[in-house]
């Protein structure tokens, strides 16, 4: 059956830079998963749960050793409507979980931006969403999880049982074992739609004044910001609020898809000029909405999952994600200097993005979010001039006390890591001792 | 997609992936089920799954197929619990292998006796069962083949030996079925490549040819909701690459390596 390794070429994460051989395995039933880890042991191979590849840089990719897809592992197994809570195998998406409870009144506790997400990618990222100032991140929302290590043992675990393993494991990026299953709590929800308001930033000072009254105000927020400007307008953009809006029907998000990029954008189609004008259409038309209306959840937490394969946009050569947060004291001074460089450089984001944590404690020892200001950017991969763009944002996050996210990080140096996590040596004395990351490689040079 | 009351299928080979990715379409209109499988374990684990997803009832029933004994009794016992039973879907077969197949008798058995003898006791059965039923929602009969039935391939002809028998099966039922009034339909799918565990081990060239289980659900569910013919390719292209097959003479077809 499928308890075997086939090799595989060209396999990348979302960002594209990485392109590394591999043995994949596909895990069918949570079972299969302990037949994988004794192949890959026996093959002297290393292994990593890959799910739906949208971790950005290298921290889902094993290059020249196993790859466990756990997309297999998608079952729901008990979803309790009285309760509010929902138990899945890990490699059901998140898409496919709000189709089944969205109709019964309920969301996720929190969301990133793409739908696209396995629930046991949700963990071991500890992702967070555009109400983190209210709800923190998804790990806190984890009443237990089943974890597989590869000596064999099967073990529920939860933050009451086993405290230091869970910390451990939700973002964990996982390194600890192969999450099988979870049981989280999810939100009851008046209806499927967001009633939102959208309002213009004009420069830096302007989105901290606003950051702090509506995150007060609203369980959503989020903002775009136009990294090509400068001077005065220099962090001009979008600021976008929101609340779940009452009445309204439960409608679950539509299948169909809507269109794809089918290949590679020419690596021309990214330049200044058509970043300028990019950016400036887009604030446009964000703009030239009403500044208040309601939207279908969709539309409000995943606009980019309606284009497939938009990470082609940025041509055969890929892009990196950049997401950094700085602590709320050096925040501002640290943003506008970030942008200044980023202007400067003529390089930047179509979508740029500003937004600011709360002071809800991550549950994860490698969790990214803290309390601060988070921006993330994407830069297409231009070799030199971009790695040493972001060797100098490095500099300024760093001085500054913040850190990056791992799941979009594919070159931040062992140092750069290791300043920033403190526990990263607590995550690496209860990693699973076969499984390994190209990442995990990196920041910490093992050699596993 | 319509608003026809709620389904009451039996799965046959509910573990494969496409009866799994088919049920789910089914689940989330709320239709019934019982799943037929071997595996107790991950019978329930569809059961759960079907069940979150919408399914008005599950049941599961452990069975060995090629165990037909009580083929009539099995779909009798599921149209009881389930209140009636409209739709049969019949998903399970072995790949085998042919260079085993050809010096292994007990092999060859195998392949023959699961594609072909015992799905034929189960086609029968459901046959004679839907033929009494009562379905507002249209009884409907739906086995998966294989376009390694249209014409036998030194790869796999016994395994496509196998799959011409139960085509040729199922057309003769539609034959029978289309003359008589208010009768079930009988649809025979004719799959090519599809990627899922049963094919895992086999090399994926030509890898626009191979369709994912979710696109065979996608057609599995057009099928029994719509009427159509009894032979479907699925996906649609095969019907003219298996034509092109078909029509290749004979000293031409054995000089291709298929």
């Amino acid at each position: 059956m499928s308890e075997r390794f086939h090799t595989e070429r060209g396999r990348r994460s979302w960002g594209r830079v990485v392109d590394a051989e591999h043995r994949i395995g596909r895990a069918q039933t949570p079972g299969s998963v302990e037949a994988l880890f004794a192949s890959a042991k026996a093959a002297g191979l290393s292994t990593l749960a890959f799910g739906l590849g949208r971790s950005y840089g290298d921290s889902n990719l094993n290059p020249g050793g196993s790859l466990i897809e756990t997309r297999g592992l998608d079952r729901f197994m008990a979803f309790d409507a009285a309760a509010g809570t929902l138990r899945a195998e890990a490699g059901v998406s998140l898409d496919e979980i709000l189709r089944v409870v969205v109709p019964a009144g309920f969301f996720l506790p929190t969301t990133p931006g793409s739908r696209f997400v396995t629930l046991g990618g949700a963990i071991a990222n500890d992702v967070h969403g555009k109400n983190h100032h209210g709800a923190g991140t998804f790990g806190r929302y984890v009443r237990s999880l089943t974890l597989a290590r590869s000596d064999g043992a099967v073990q529920r675990i939860s933050p009451e049982t086993h405290a230091e393993l869970f910390a451990a494991t939700v973002g964990g990026l996982g390194l600890t074992g192969i999450i099988l299953d979870a049981e989280i709590a999810l939100t009851a929800i008046p209806s499927a739609l967001i009633a939102q308001r959208v309002e213009a930033i004009r420069n830096v000072d302007h989105f901290f004044e606003l950051a702090e009254v509506r995150a007060a105000e609203h369980e959503h927020t989020v903002a775009w910001i136009d990294c090509t400007a400068q001077g005065d307008r220099l962090g001009q953009g979008v600021f976008s609020s929101g609340d779940w809006a009452s009445p309204g029907g439960h409608e679950a998000h539509s299948g169909r898809m809507g269109p794809s990029l089918p290949f590679d954008a020419p690596a021309m189609a990214l330049n200044p000029v058509t970043l300028r004008s990019f950016n400036a259409l887009y604030r446009w038309r964000q703009l030239s909405k009403p500044g208040l209306s309601t939207v279908h959840y969709s539309g409000f937490f995943y606009p980019l999952d309606a284009i497939g394969h938009w990470n082609r946009l940025y041509g055969p050569r890929g892009f990196y994600q950049y997401q950094s947060v700085i602590p709320f004291d050096q925040a501002r001074d640290a943003t506008r200097a970030m942008l200044e460089r980023i202007a400067r450089s003529g390089e930047g984001s179509f979508l740029a993005v500003l937004k600011t944590f709360g002071n809800t404690p991550s549950p994860g020892l490698l969790s990214f979010p803290m309390p601060g200001v988070t921006l993330a950017l994407d830069f297409a991969n231009h070799g030199a001039a971009t790695l040493a763009l972001m060797r100098d944002l490095d500099a300024i996050v760093l001085a500054a006390g913040g850190r990056l996210y791992p799941a979009k990080d594919g070159r931040m140096s062992a140092h750069a890591f290791q300043e920033s996590y403190p526990d990263w040596r607590k995550v690496e004395a209860l990693r699973d001792p076969l499984i390994s990351s190209a990442f995990w490689r990196r920041v910490t040079h093992h050699d596993g | 997609m319509t608003d026809n009351p709620a389904r009451k299928i039996v799965i046959l080979g509910a573990l494969s992936a496409m009866a799994v990715q088919s049920a789910r379409r089914f689940a989330a209109e709320g239709a019934s089920f019982t799943l037929v499988a071997r595996d107790t374990a991950l019978l329930e684990r569809e059961a759960q799954d079907l069940g979150a997803r919408g399914a008005a009832r599950v049941d599961i029933v452990a069975a060995d197929l090629t165990d037909t004994a009580d083929a009539d009794g099995l779909l009798r016992q599921a149209a009881g619990k389930m209140g009636g039973l409209d739709t049969v879907l019949l998903f399970y077969g072995v790949l085998g292998d042919q260079a085993r197949a050809e010096t292994d008798a007990d092999h060859a058995g195998t392949i023959i006796a699961v594609n072909y003898s015992s799905a034929a006791h189960w086609v029968l059965a459901a046959a004679r069962i839907l033929e009494q039923m009562d379905a507002p929602a249209g009884r409907v009969l739906l086995t998966a083949s294989s376009v390694a039935g249209d014409r036998g391939r030194r790869s796999n002809y016994v395994y496509g030996s196998a799959k011409a028998g139960l085509s040729v099966l199922m057309q003769g039922l539609a034959h029978k079925w289309a003359a008589m009034p208010n009768a079930p339909r009988a649809v025979n799918l004719r799959l090519g490549f599809v990627d899922t565990p049963m094919t895992a081990d086999v090399e994926k060239t030509a890898k626009p040819l191979w369709a994912t289980p979710e696109r065979i659900a996608l057609i599995v569910e057009r099928c029994v909701k719509r009427p159509g013919p009894p032979t479907v390719y699925a996906p649609w292209f095969w019907r003219w690459v298996m034509v092109l097959i078909r029509l290749m003479p004979s000293p031409v077809f054995n000089k291709v390596n298929l």
